[in-house]
């Protein structure tokens, strides 16, 4: 085992373990930290990749903001009362799902017959080259100004649910 | 006269071949496979190591320089000058009793602050000392700070949470609230420098800036500055986490080594951020042309005495006090322009550069503490929103023109004087415009508050007259806050 | 060098514990952690796929990065919508949302 293999076995485990106890935590504070944790083993495994700027990104969005709104909302639904049960009554049939689901895409995954040739090196300028992609005609502007024109529509739209109307009566 | 160069070489960077003679030495006895991680590891712990001195030595420079902006002396009995201050804090910070809330969610509680000082140290990796003197040379450099301070704003809203305490909870939010918020003009601004030195690795950045960005890019050099502040929450920005406010902030309920861990949170960032302004705008590493540095030491002198003789002393002050500044601002002008003239000749010495200017930013951060005062949540907001958003939007759209028609219009290479002036003329008409606008808008405001109140005064009272005192004092508000 | 099938395990195990999360939670804030979990996985997998088939081209890496805005975009409408819920039902469990079930 390379060392490049450890750390990815150490940050895929970290990820998982994180996304695990996001989904099985009684207090929902600590599940939106699991969450945390599992984002941040997403950003370790694309630094890993070699797609720094999408690390960066991961971090700054995900874990800054995201994350940040998810622990408000936490806050104020005032979800963190951690006595009731966590699950509902379709657990069982959830777990069932969930490992089908797992054993199917795994089987496929190693029944596949993927190019076994090492990857080729990603080129110095990635930088340079993606954002160029986002920007030129034949590339990706258009999905890149629906992207921003859904952010507006977004941004709006969520200012306005959950204004708080009782306060205007 | 091969000795010399050797010094030359020696001093402009020993770290380069201590690292070197270390490794050497560390693969006598360890395997192959060990060394470079091992290496790593003692670069990070070195450049940890680094940040908690500048640690200690800015909080000196702070409360001795909010001292004397103050008129008094500041921590002067640890030590020669207050220098072992720090030290004191230290001891004092360890010996406190370590309370934790009832009902405070213990693992939470304690790793708060642990994360926001770390988030602070983890920006120091990308920050470039000197040609070869960096944590890690990643081309996302500048992207990666801003991502470690949004991290930061996690740390902050956890430890607000996990005490347990509404006031500390709404103190979490609020500060949350100011740092999303000041985020965004800093990422703007900082955008409009990547833009122009083609490259978001720091040492691109520095290498691009043989005429320092501060004179290229003002506007966005004033709005990194400020912004960085708020980010940090320093003064003027620091209504939710000072002391003498009745919602202390996020870490009312902290005590000894804890609070001691977000002190030094707030201080590593705040140096962080002055690292920052100095490697994106004052050229980093580079020392100035010596021409360069004779205009500015001689502006800087002729201010100086021009300030002292229309300055009148308080009665009762030493006589010789003002004579005795001007003097020692006089000698290190005069080391100044003799190291930016050695820098001509090989004797670059990068880190002291680096040193120095970055110093010298945090102490115009030190300044803005100790004279201005505290901005009220809603001035802040305000402020943010209504004025640093538009301003940095137009900002870049200006340098993106300006930087446009230099080149492929007048035909003017980047990084050249004349290239500079072109930038600064374009810079300095957004900041008349922008000012003209403001100013006008809080004209319009003083004059709507004006009229009625005139109106309901000239029928109650007939004939005397309305009170314009009063009501500029209404509007003042409103236009200070629309500034 | 790290096999293409060990990352894409990952994604996968990833993804199938966003799913359990989906249909086994109560609380509407935890169902919209998962969903960003889910998310995460497919983006593990399209990063993984431009890293080791095509490198020079940055269709992978632009598809992630546009994921990334419609997960933030989609949390954001979210929460919104879980916080107006709350503020008019003073509930966010979501088997008590049942209004339109007959």
């Amino acid at each position: 085992m390379t060392t490049l293999q450890v750390m990815f076995v150490l940050v895929g485990l970290i990820t998982v373990a994180g996304g695990l106890y996001t989904v099985l935590a009684r207090n929902l504070f600590h599940a939106a930290l699991g969450l945390v944790v599992s984002l941040a083993g997403v950003a370790s495994l694309y630094a890993l990749m070699e797609a720094a700027f999408l690390a960066a990104a991961q971090v700054l969005i995900y874990i800054g903001a995201i994350a940040v709104l998810i622990i408000f909302a936490v806050m104020l639904t005032e979800g963190v009362m951690g006595k009731r049960p966590r699950a509902n009554d379709q657990w069982g049939y959830s777990i069932v799902v969930a490992l089908g689901l797992l054993a199917v895409l795994l089987v496929t995954l190693y029944r596949f017959d993927w190019p076994q040739a090492a990857p080729a090196a990603v080129p110095a300028d990635s930088i340079v080259r993606l954002g160029k992609a986002l920007v030129e005609p034949d590339l990706y502007v258009l999905p890149f100004e629906v992207a921003s024109v859904l952010l507006v529509a977004a941004l709006i739209g969520s200012i306005y649910i959950a204004r708080d109307k009782r306060v205007e009566k | 006269m091969d000795w010399i160069n050797t010094i030359i070489k020696i001093l402009n960077d020993p770290f380069t071949p201590a690292g070197e003679a270390l490794a050497k030495w560390l693969s006598g006895f360890m395997p192959e496979v060990g060394v470079p991680v091992t290496m790593m590891v003692i670069r990070a712990a070195f450049i940890g190591i680094f940040a908690l001195v500048m640690f200690m030595v800015m909080t000196w420079i702070e409360r001795k320089g909010v001292a004397r902006i103050q008129n008094r002396i500041g921590p002067n009995l640890a030590g020669p000058w207050g220098l072992l201050q720090p030290l004191a804090d230290g001891v004092k910070a360890l010996t406190k009793e370590d309370i934790t809330p009832d009902n405070a969610d213990r693992i939470v509680y304690n790793i708060a602050p642990i994360l926001s000082a770390a988030a602070a140290m983890l920006v120091f990796a990308a920050i470039p000392f000197g040609p070869g003197l960096i944590g890690t040379d990643m081309n996302i450099g500048v992207f990666y700070i801003l991502a470690i301070s949004g991290m930061g704003v996690l740390a902050i809203l956890l430890a607000g949470w996990s005490s347990n305490n509404k006031y500390a909870l709404l103190g979490g939010f609020r500060v949350v609230a100011q740092l999303v918020s000041y985020e965004v003009p800093h990422v703007l601004s900082i955008v409009a420098t990547v833009m122009l030195a083609g490259s978001m690795s720091l040492t691109g950045i520095v290498n691009a800036q043989p005429v320092w960005y501060i004179i290229v890019l003002p506007v966005s050099a004033v709005i990194v500055m400020l912004s960085g502040m708020a980010e940090v929450g320093r003064s003027p920005f620091d209504l939710l986490d000072a002391e003498s406010e009745i919602i202390a902030g996020h870490h009312i309920e902290y005590s000894g080594m804890k609070f001691a861990l977000f002190f030094l949170a707030e201080y590593v960032h705040a140096f962080a951020v002055s690292c920052l302004v100095t490697a994106l705008f004052l050229g980093g590493w580079l020392a100035p042309s010596p021409w360069v540095s004779v205009i500015g030491v001689a502006i800087m002198l002729v201010l100086m005495l021009i300030g002292s003789a229309l300055n009148q002393s308080p009665p009762g002050a030493e006589a010789g006090s003002r004579g005795g500044v001007i003097f020692v601002t006089a000698i290190l002008g005069m080391l100044l322009i003799a190291f930016s003239v050695l820098a001509q000749y090989g004797l670059t010495v990068p880190y002291l550069w680096f040193f120095i200017k970055s110093i010298m930013v945090f102490n115009i951060m030190v300044w803005a503490r100790g004279t201005l005062p505290r901005l009220r949540v809603d001035q802040l907001m305000s402020f943010n929103w209504k004025f640093l958003v538009p301003l940095s939007l137009a900002n870049l759209i200006v340098v993106s023109l300006a930087d446009r028609l230099a080149k492929d219009g007048l035909g003017l290479r980047a990084g050249t004087w004349p290239w500079a002036l072109w930038m600064l003329a374009f810079n300095v008409a957004l900041l008349l415009v922008a000012f003209a606008l403001v100013g006008s808008a809080g004209r319009h405001a003083r004059v709507a508050e004006e009229a009625p109140a005139a109106e309901a005064d000239a029928r109650d009272e007939h004939g005397e007259q309305p009170h314009h005192e009063e009501h500029a004092a209404h509007g003042e508000p409103a236009a200070a806050a629309a500034h | 060098m790290v096999p293409l099938t060990w990352y894409l395990g990952v994604a996968a195990i990833l993804f199938c514990v966003g799913v359990f999360g989906v249909l086994a939670r109560k609380n509407a804030i935890a169902v919209l952690m998962s969903i960003e979990l889910m998310l995460n996985a497919v983006n593990i997998n399209l990063v993984a796929f431009w890293r080791y088939l095509e490198p020079d081209k940055m269709a992978g890496q632009a598809f992630a990065a546009f994921v990334f805005i419609v997960a933030a975009a989609e949390a954001a409408v979210g929460l919104a919508l879980i916080i107006s819920v709350y503020r008019n039902r003073s509930t966010v469990d979501v088997e008590n949302v049942d209004l339109l079930k007959w």
